[in-house]
């Protein structure tokens, strides 16, 4: 019998379900070796038919996305209830990705600044904070990415359909970089530019250049694929097993390289990096041991005067 | 390691006699420790530190299986070691040992017992939980090359340099200046005995010469130093002094013939109050005895057309050569001795006591130089116009203890400006007035000095002197320099008239201290001095190993103080290269291969070069013999794969999360 597979999407852009479907021939592969048995972004299937199916009635679900709502919260606990193997697919449902970025304000501030409203009746509620899909429900494992790539994603799902755990590498991403042998060993830069306004060399390593590129501090296995269409590396595929806190190595690997040593020079350098929170945290400010705390350690997802359980 | 895997810690909470126990309940402390996971003995005891509580550890290790030992007691820097020896000698690697301070950061900063506890327990918990945490780790040894480099040739420099070389032991003495003596060969006598400087410094300067243990290069810099402990290399860049020192034979005859029949060149030995030759030598005891050429005033340099009669005066040595360039000499050495001195203040920067302005306002420096015998006026002090100075004003404190300048006392002021008032009253007769805040003679025979100044029926004013102005008010004033004192003593502002200012300048770092600390990678003071490792336990040792301090390099200090400084030094170089080789902790910092992604952040970062980048595997590297476990480059590494042992992220995560578990 073929292993029955499903893919489910929470907080997400829909960018991962692409990288699947973008699998292209070898999408067919995967199609003949499994059963899928949930798709809602493909497949006409509804909530109902997952709750009907038996415990243990799906051999692997991939999910994407961070979780936003309560809705995403019941559909990540109803197909962990029916799932041998809950693999986080992409950056939002490993670290909490772009939408965990909410985290910086609260939901009630969002709704009022964007739609001018409150949370609405009769639809799924809003938490205060955006989580990573393990701070729901227990994940066996991780596939990183914002979306992960098509060689990663194919390895993976060889890898499960063998019965065995994907493989990652733990380095950061300059030990595969092509660029690596160009930066200085005593690189120091008198100030920061701004992609926009700069003309990047396609050779030299990019934060020699003075633009900030967080490949130090990520994890390789993406083929440095930003770095070959001569944009820096933003971090999407996370730290290394090793790291707590990504965004504070990532402001580690970049403050390390800046030459101003007073404060004033300083500021003036990182005036061409008006959003560091969005550029070191983009991916993972919720798993954090840093920054915010309140957010990263509350841990427990809660709608204004509802209870959750928590898996822990 | 878990209590499941077989943890077994010992648990010691010393009593320290009252020193802990009058704050901290050790009773509670241990007992709080005896119910923590895999502790499997807890106990306190009077003195842990004795050797029946050394024992106790060592049976316990048998008696109980432990694995781990936590002591609570002092600081490590007190006794980490011996705790660490007891684990080692029970038959533990002795880095499964984990030192708690509850006594310098609990038992003597908090009075509330209960709250003190409370902390101590804490604390042990915290230990507790690290140390299950803690790897084998094994000690290194380092070799150590039994040369030393003397970096100044002044009397800390020269003396260090002798003591070594008498012990057998070869010393590479480098000064910049053309001649070694520093500025005590500027001096005419030394408080409090009044011995002649000279004689006591001349011998010394010759024996450093004809040591054969001695290889003194003067005229010369150390421009870079690499390595560590044991084994450095220095490379010392030696100026051309124009005169071959092997063929020289210090005639002086070059100096005789030189076209320039004035001296017209300032004199820097004798403090600019005379002229020099472009060919000189800066005193008559020079060592070495060699003249030097000095190009920014030699009309060779500039034209080309001098009639180089200093070369044939020379004759058949052919010393003289004009031609000659600067010399690098790269030596291998085990340790460092800095005995860089200090620069006298400028006392141009206290504008109000009017020096640089009015002729007869002189630096200490100055005076000492019109005293000395061989100075610009053959020991006369005399004034800019030839007159003898009847009246004699000196201020102390110039440029030491004052917010405006610097904060620090010089120490060696009060007892200098005593013994010019007695040489200058002896020469001339003076009436001499010292102009005093506090008198500081805290020295051995000081005090006897100035009692002896007193009955010598000098003046002493205490107060800070306003300023020193030629502004008459009346007739008697006329002509001469008045001090402007409140002499707060008699309660009153004075005037006092004379002929003569002697400013009583403070000591400085040299101006170049901050270059000279970073080639040798050690730490200053805020002011400039250089840093030693510890004010008690080890005054002339530095944090970085192997390089020793020694003088007013170190902060301001009279001669015997000096030379003492000096003697230990020596003796710590010494007891560093009998000791053949020295062992090193393990507490460094180290590249996990397999993880690092050759990412080169953390390289330039090292503050003491121990990482470089490895070109064959593209990878970093440590370098374990140089690395000081500061840590840096542990917490800089952004993907995490540099670790740090005895720091290690579990460990300090674990003593973190131990220490607060009691929320």
């Amino acid at each position: 019998m073929k292993p029955k597979v499903a893919f489910y999407w929470c907080a997400s852009c829909g960018g991962c379900e692409e990288a699947v479907v973008d699998l292209d021939e070898d999408i067919l592969k995967v199609v003949a070796a499994v059963d899928i048995v949930f798709w809602p972004v493909a497949l006409d299937f509804k909530e109902k038919d997952v709750g009907a199916m038996p415990q243990g009635g799906i051999d692997i679900c991939f999910i994407n996305g961070a979780v936003r709502t309560t809705e995403q919260q019941r559909m990540a606990l109803l197909l962990r209830a029916k799932a041998k193997v809950v693999v986080a697919f992409g950056a939002c449902a490993q670290l909490g990705g772009i939408p965990a970025l909410a985290n910086l304000t609260t939901a009630a501030e969002i709704l009022q600044e964007v739609n001018h409203t409150e949370q609405a009746e009769g639809l799924p509620r809003l938490f205060d904070s955006v989580f990573p899909l393990d701070r729901i429900i227990p994940v066996e494992y991780y596939i990183p990415g914002c979306p992960p790539t098509p060689r990663i994603i194919l390895a993976a799902i060889e890898a499960l359909l063998a019965g065995q755990a994907p493989s990652l590498s733990d380095h950061a991403l300059c030990d595969e970089c092509p660029r690596k042998d160009t930066r200085p060993p005593d690189l120091l830069l008198p100030q920061l530019h701004r992609i926009p306004h700069y003309a990047l060399d396609p050779e030299t390593c990019i934060l020699a250049q003075g633009v900030p590129c967080l490949g130090p501090a990520t994890r390789a296995g993406c083929e440095a694929r930003c770095i070959g269409g001569n944009m820096p590396c933003t971090g999407c595929f996370g730290p290394t097993s090793r790291v707590r806190d990504f965004g504070a190595k990532a402001l580690s690997a970049l403050a390390s390289v800046v030459a101003a040593t007073e404060e004033k020079e300083i500021d003036t350098v990182f005036e061409n990096l008006p959003d560091p929170a969005g550029t070191f945290y983009r991916y993972s400010l919720p798993v954090g041991r840093g920054l915010p705390p309140a957010a990263a350690r509350r841990g427990r997802p809660t709608t204004t005067g509802e209870p959750y359980g928590n898996h822990t | 390691m878990s209590e499941r895997d077989g943890l077994r810690i010992g648990v010691y909470v010393c009593h320290c006699g009252t020193n802990i126990a009058g704050t901290v309940d050790v009773r509670a402390v241990a007992e709080s420790a005896a119910a923590l996971p895999g502790v499997a003995v807890s106990r306190d005891y009077k003195y842990m530190c004795s050797d029946p509580g050394q024992d106790l550890i060592r049976q316990d290790i048998q008696k109980f299986g432990l694995n781990r030992i936590v002591v609570a007691a002092c600081s490590p820097h007190l006794h980490e070691h011996t705790f660490r020896t007891a684990t080692r000698t029970g038959g533990l690697n002795e880095f499964y040992f984990q030192m708690v301070n509850i006594r310098e950061q609990d038992s003597w900063v908090h009075e509330h017992k209960g709250a003190a506890t409370r902390k101590a327990i804490d604390l042990v918990r915290a230990a507790a939980r690290r140390v299950a945490r803690h790897r084998a780790l094994e000690k290194s040894r380092t070799p150590i090359h039994p040369a030393v480099l003397v970096v100044g040739g002044g009397i800390a420099g020269i003396h260090a340099a002798l003591t070594l070389a008498n012990a057998g032991k070869h010393v590479y003495l480098v000064e910049r200046e053309p001649s070694i003596g520093g500025h005590m060969a500027k001096f005419d006598k030394t408080f409090p005995t009044l011995d002649c400087a000279a004689c006591i410094l001349t011998p010394k300067m010759s024996a450093v010469k004809n040591h054969p243990n001695i290889t003194l290069w003067t005229y010369s810099e150390v421009t870079a130093v690499e390595g560590y402990i044991g084994n450095y290399k220095a490379t010392i860049a030696r100026r051309p002094r124009y005169i071959d020192e092997d063929l020289c034979a210090g005639c002086l005859e070059c100096i005789d013939a030189c076209v320039f029949r004035q001296a017209k060149v300032p004199d820097e030995f004798n403090e600019d109050l005379s002229r020099r030759k472009p060919i000189y030598v800066p005193f008559p005891q020079a060592v070495p005895l060699v003249p030097v050429i000095d190009p920014e005033a030699c009309i060779e340099f500039h034209s080309h057309k001098c009639k180089k009669t200093c070369v044939t005066a020379c004759g058949e040595r052919h010393a003289v050569n004009l031609r000659a360039e600067e010399k690098l000499e790269r030596i291998d050495i085990g340790s460092i001795v800095l005995a860089t001195g200090f620069r006298a203040y400028d006392a141009r920067r206290s504008a109000n006591y009017g020096y640089g302005v009015y002729p007869n306002v002189y630096t200490a420096l100055e005076v000492e130089r019109l005293i000395n015998a061989s100075g610009p006026t053959a020991g006369e002090v005399v004034l800019r116009d030839g007159r003898t100075p009847q009246t004699v004003g000196i201020v102390h404190c110039v440029g030491s203890r004052d917010e405006n300048t610097n904060r620090w006392c010089s120490r060696v002021c009060c007892m200098y400006s005593l013994k010019l008032a007695h040489l200058v009253k002896e020469r001339t007769g003076a009436e001499v007035f010292n102009f005093y805040i506090d008198m500081r003679t805290p020295g051995k025979g000081f005090e006897e000095f100035y009692q002896k100044l007193l009955s010598e029926r000098v003046h002493f004013v205490r107060g800070r002197v306003a300023e020193v102005t030629d502004w008459a008010l009346d007739s008697s004033e006329e002509g001469r320099l008045v001090i402007r004192v409140e002499d707060t003593l008699a309660g009153l502002f004075r005037r006092i008239p004379v002929d003569m200012v002697i400013l009583s300048t403070g000591l400085e770092p040299q101006p170049d201290a901050g270059d000279v600390r970073r080639l040798f990678n050690i730490s200053s003071s805020p002011e400039g001095f250089f840093l030693e490792r510890h004010p008690k336990l080890a005054p002339v040792n530095t944090f970085t190993e192997g390089v020793l301090l020694a003088g007013c390099c170190q902060g301001p200090k009279d001669i015997p103080d000096t030379v003492a400084q000096a003697g230990a030094a020596a003796a710590e170089a010494l007891a560093l290269i009998d000791a053949g080789s020295v062992e090193t902790d393990p507490n460094t910092a180290y590249v996990m291969e397999e993880a690092c992604s050759g990412c080169k952040t953390c390289v330039p970062l090292c503050p003491y070069h121990a990482i470089s980048f490895a070109q064959a595997a593209r990878k970093a590297e440590i370098n374990q013999a140089l690395c000081k476990g500061c840590g840096t480059c542990v917490a800089a590494c952004p993907s995490s794969s540099i670790g740090q042992n005895l720091f290690e992220d579990d460990e300090i995560f674990e003593e973190s999360e131990g220490l607060l578990a009691y929320a």
